[in-house]
This record gives C-alpha cells, structure tokens and sequence, in this order.
C-alpha cells in the first residue's frame, strides 16, 4: 500500500532524473516521459481504485508518527486528481512529441514536465500544510522554467508576470503557515482540523485562512486576483498552455476545497459565502473578458477563469451535493479544457495564426478537426449529454437547495455567454469562408501518419472520455458524491492519519 | 524582543510591497526577496520566541529540562529560505534575459501580452 500511495510522486522523480542523464538524446527522453506516464497513470487508477475499495489511505514518510512526521494521505478528492494528473500527463507527452520544436526538448522540457507532474501529485497527496508548500514551489519552479523556455519577447513578458504573482502567493501561504504554526502548534492538516475545532481564537483562525484564501486564489485565478493568467497563459507553447490549464490552477482550487473545508470550516456563515461572492465575479469577469477576445488562446485563457468560478461556486455553498458537483465539475473542466487548447494548437499547425481573424474554413478542410472541437466547447457550455451539462446542473441543483439564487442566476448566465463564446470561435475558425491564403503567416502542410496520431489521438481520447462521463454520469458522479461526503466530514480523514485517537 | 520583531516585520513588508509597485524591474526583484525575508522572520516570531535555552538534551537524560526553543520554525524557515534562494536565482536570470530580449527595465513597457 505504502508504495502504491507514494508512486506518483516517486516515478516522475526518477523518470525525470533519467531523463537528465539522457540530456543528449532526446528520442531517449521521449520514451521515458512516455513510459513514466503510462506507469504513472496505471498507479493513479490504481490508487483511485484501492481508496474506492478500502477508503482514505495514508502512510508516514520516515515511520515518524503522524503529527510529527511528515503524512502523505489520499482521500477520494485526492486519488481523483492524482489519476487526472497521470492522464493529463500522458496526453500531453503525446502531443508534446509530436508539437514541441527541437531547440525545447534539448533544454530539458521532459525532465521538467515531469517535475511538474511530480510537484502537482505531492501537492495533491501531502498531508501536511507545510509540506504542501514545498511542492507549490517544486511545481513552481517547473512552471517557470517551462513558460521561460524558448525566451520569445512573449514568453519573457508573460514569465516575469507569472513568476512574481505567485512568489507574492507563496509569500502569503508562508505567512499564513507561520501564524497557523505558533497559534496550533502542529502544521499536520488532520492534527489542525481537530486543533482548530476546539480553538477559543476564532477571530484570528478566520484571519489566517484569508491569508490562505489571497495565496490559493492568486494560484487558482479567482477574482479579483486572475489577470497573470490571461497575461501568461497565451505565450509558451500550446502542450505547456494545455498542461497548465488542466492542472496548474486546479491545484489551487484543490487546496482551497482541501483547506476550506478540514480547517477553516468553524466561521463558514463569513468564509463561505465570501467564497460564494468572490466565485460569481470570478465567473462573470472571466466571461466577459473572454467575449471582447480575438485570439483564440486568449479566449480560452479568459474561460479558465470563468470555470475556476463553477468550482468556487462548489466550495462556497458547502453542503455534500455541492461538493460532489465541484468535484464533477473538475473532472469535466480538466478534459474539456486542455481538450480545447490542444485543437488551438493543431489550428495554429494548419493555419500559422491564432487570431481568429486570419483563420476559417476549417469545418471543410478538416473536418475531424471541427468535431473534436465541438464535443468540448459545447461540454464547456454545458450543452446535454455531455460532461458539463451534469457537473452545471448538479451546482446549480445544490445552489437551489439551499437558496443561494443570486449565484445559480450568474451560473446560468455564464453559462449562455460561454455558449456565445465558443460559437463566435466556432464561427470564425470552422464556418466563415477562409481570408486571404497570403495574409496568414506560414502554413505548414499536414503532419506524417505517426505525429498525426499522437496529435489528433490525445483530443480524440479527451473527447470520447467527456462523451462518456456525460452518458455514464452516474457512476461518475457516485465517485464524486464519495469524495464530497468525504469531504464533508473530517472525521474519517483525521482517523486515517491520526489513526485512533480521539 | 517580540514587539522589536512585530515592527521590523512590518517594515519589511511595507518596504518590500513599496518596491514591488516601482516601475523598475530590479526594484521588483528587491521587493520580492525582502517579502520572502519578511515571511520568515513572521513565521520565527510567531512561533514564539524563548532565549538561551536551545533544544538540546542533556547526555544522561531522555528529555529536555524545561522550556526549550521550539525548533521547527527554524527549520520551516531554513527550508523556505532555501526554497527561496533558488527561486530568487530563476528569477534573476529571467530578469537579465527580459531586459536583453525587450531592451528595457520599466515594467510599463513590458506590455506585448497585454495587447
């Protein structure tokens, strides 16, 4: 058990140290992220099965005792995202080998893909607050370097906006672990859950966790902290931009359901429904400033925002069924939107040009093309049967419950104006008649059969997975109401770290 | 000693957000390693500071005779520290390359993603 809980963190880590020994070969290199993914999806599956099965497992690095050493704890919510990770990653080491340009991969791209990969499982594993800050920096630093790397204008223009938000995110999360250290004594998030339920210091708990609130949100783009990402999101290459999108501010938004809901849960009537307010603006701005966008990528950049606001929303209302919908939710925002991002890339592959402006005619040149674009977006709007009709409908159902209809209304309008949105991308790069072959910059031609595969394969599989968790949604959703009821109820995670003391 | 502490915390922070809103991008830089150094010292100091008792164990005894220093906040701190210094490295050279590449060190002028 022990080995299967920690494997996401370890094969990436020694994948991509291979990788580094292989510095020269970069076919070498290919393998190796393609294997390392692989082995790390299976053990994700694995993992999520094992904690479906058995329950939450956890297991202590160094056979320390728990609120002493180091825990590293996988609940339903955490083997969901581990198993998201290893698919994202394998997806994207496809499309990577077929789109990333020569000069990229002999400057380590694999290696530090996999660190990402690594310091995002570690962040979604860990038990302990603290060490919860050493993978947001593992997975940083990765970041960095794969948004730097190329060093275009663009790419070091939206580097250095990247790069200083989230040090200022870090520098909050530091402080706000240090101030939850010398009030609880213990940096252990089960040994904190059960601290900060019998703390007589409420004013200052709920003080910390905006602390905690501003650095996450910073991460996870939310209102009214969001506009690094729109400003750096667009630059790197489209396989960077699709592996952030899925999984760089999920984390974010991860820690801020794993946060708000063990630790910070004591002054919900406040937190919660400043979480509430902050996911409707984030929802609402995201949109809208995608509406006024004419380049693709930074229309879909404009939309991560947007969505983090459906997942906001989850948290905000905290019951169970709101819960279970955000986690559904991430499932589906995860596939769907790095989904959207790799066909911008095959566009741009074809057409030379993101704007929409230059582009057109694709639904009859490429018609594959033009399918594997609509089962997304029209998922991202929330069109039935597929994935993101059930994860809107579950949010907006669990906001009625309760009452909330000043939320569910910005829900729905958000989801019309997303609807506008990916018709007007539709419209521009499937439907109008194609402008001027000489205004575009160079085109290229269309790729060999095996770099056809691993392009258009990744989409393909992405797709059929938002058909399938759309029709299937039951069993889907039954994981995600497990998680939430988990979620829910600290009681069964605090057991599964702390074993059984009270 | 913690009230000396509060304030230089303070005075870090407020210097190091005043030189992150200058239009210069090595003063942005200063202002993120001193966040970084304000964020530490808050961590030691909220942990609570005891003075002149270090958490050691006498030879023929299995624990420490009354109050100690806690010594994980120092070691939470030597980990970000180091943490940060990495970072602060990265930093510098993209630092170094933005301006070779865009031939200017005012943030007002590094638009070209904004557009």
């Amino acid at each position: 058990m022990n080995a299967l809980l920690i494997s996401p963190i370890i094969i990436p880590l020694l994948a991509a140290l291979l990788a580094l020994l292989a510095w020269h070969w970069r076919q070498v290199q290919r393998l190796i992220a393609l294997a390392a993914t692989s082995v790390h999806l299976v053990c994700g599956a694995s993992l999520l099965s094992a904690v479906a099965e058995h329950g939450i497992q956890s297991t202590q690095m160094g056979n320390w005792p728990a609120p002493f050493g180091i825990t590293i704890v996988a609940d339903q919510f955490s083997a969901i995202m581990v198993f998201l990770a290893g698919f994202m990653g394998l997806a994207v080491v496809c499309y990577s080998i077929a789109s990333i340009d020569r000069g990229r991969e002999s400057f380590g791209y694999y290696p530090f893909l996999l660190i990402l990969l690594m310091g995002v499982c570690g962040a979604f594993l860990t038990g302990d607050l603290f060490n919860l800050y050493v993978w947001f920096e593992v997975m940083l630093m990765a970041s960095f370097v794969l948004l730097a790397l190329g060093g275009g204008r663009d790419q070091m223009e939206g580097a250095i906006k990247y790069v200083t938000l989230n040090l200022v995110s870090s520098a909050f999360f530091l402080a706000g672990a240090g101030i939850l250290y010398g009030l609880a004594g213990t940096l252990n998030m089960a040994d904190l859950a059960v601290k900060l339920r019998s703390t007589t210091q409420y004013e200052l708990v709920t003080a910390v966790g905006m602390l905690f609130f501003i650095a996450f949100g910073i991460k996870a783009a939310a209102f009214p902290l969001f506009f690094w990402l729109p400003a750096s999101y667009h630059t790197p290459p489209v396989a960077i931009s699709a592996i952030f999108s899925g999984l760089l501010t999920k984390v974010g938004v991860y820690s801020l359901i794993r946060t708000f809901t063990l630790l910070f849960a004591g002054d919900a009537g406040y937190t919660h429904n400043l979480i509430l307010v902050i996911a409707g603006l984030t929802m609402v701005t995201g949109v809208l400033g995608a509406v006024a966008q004419y380049d693709f990528r930074r229309l879909l950049a404009f939309h991560i925002v947007s969505q983090i606001g459906y997942l906001l929303m989850g948290l905000g209302l905290l019951t169970a069924a709101a819960l279970a919908g955000a986690v559904y939710f991430m499932i589906h925002v995860i596939i769907s939107k790095a989904a959207l991002f790799l066909v911008s890339g095959i566009v741009y592959r074809y057409a030379g040009s993101y704007d929409l402006k230059k582009l057109g005619g694709f639904s009859e040149s490429h018609p594959w093309l033009a399918i594997l674009f609509i089962i997304p977006a029209l998922s991202l709007a929330g069109i039935p049967p597929l994935s993101g009709f059930f994860a809107k409908l579950a949010l907006i159902q669990a906001g009625l419950q309760i009452e909330q209809y000043a939320i569910v209304a910005a829900a729905l309008a958000v989801s019309i104006l997303t609807l506008f949105s990916m018709t007007k991308i539709w419209a521009e790069v499937f439907w109008k008649e194609p402008p001027d072959a000489s205004k575009s910059d160079t085109p290229r031609g269309a790729p060999a059969p095996l770099a056809a595969a691993l392009l258009f394969g990744p989409i393909a599989l992405m797709a059929a997975v938002i058909v399938i968790i759309g029709i299937g949604a039951e069993s889907v959703f039954a994981l995600a109401a497990r998680a939430a009821e988990q979620l829910m109820d600290p009681a069964e995670y605090v057991q599964a770290v702390l074993g059984a003391r009270p | 000693m913690e009230p000396v502490l509060a304030i230089v915390v303070g005075v870090l922070y407020a210097a190091a957000f005043y030189l992150m809103l200058r239009r210069s991008i090595v003063k942005l830089i200063i202002g993120l390693v001193l966040l970084g150094n304000a964020a530490n010292l808050l961590i030691f100091t909220a942990a609570g500071l005891t003075r002149g008792s270090p958490p050691l164990v006498p030879l023929d005894q299995t624990r420490p005779l009354g109050p100690i220093a806690d010594p994980l906040p120092q070691a939470l701190i030597l980990t970000a520290i180091v943490i940060g210094f990495g970072v602060l490295a990265f930093a510098m050279v993209l630092v170094y390359r933005t301006y070779q590449t865009t031939g200017t060190d005012d943030i007002d002028q590094i638009t070209a993603t904004d557009k």
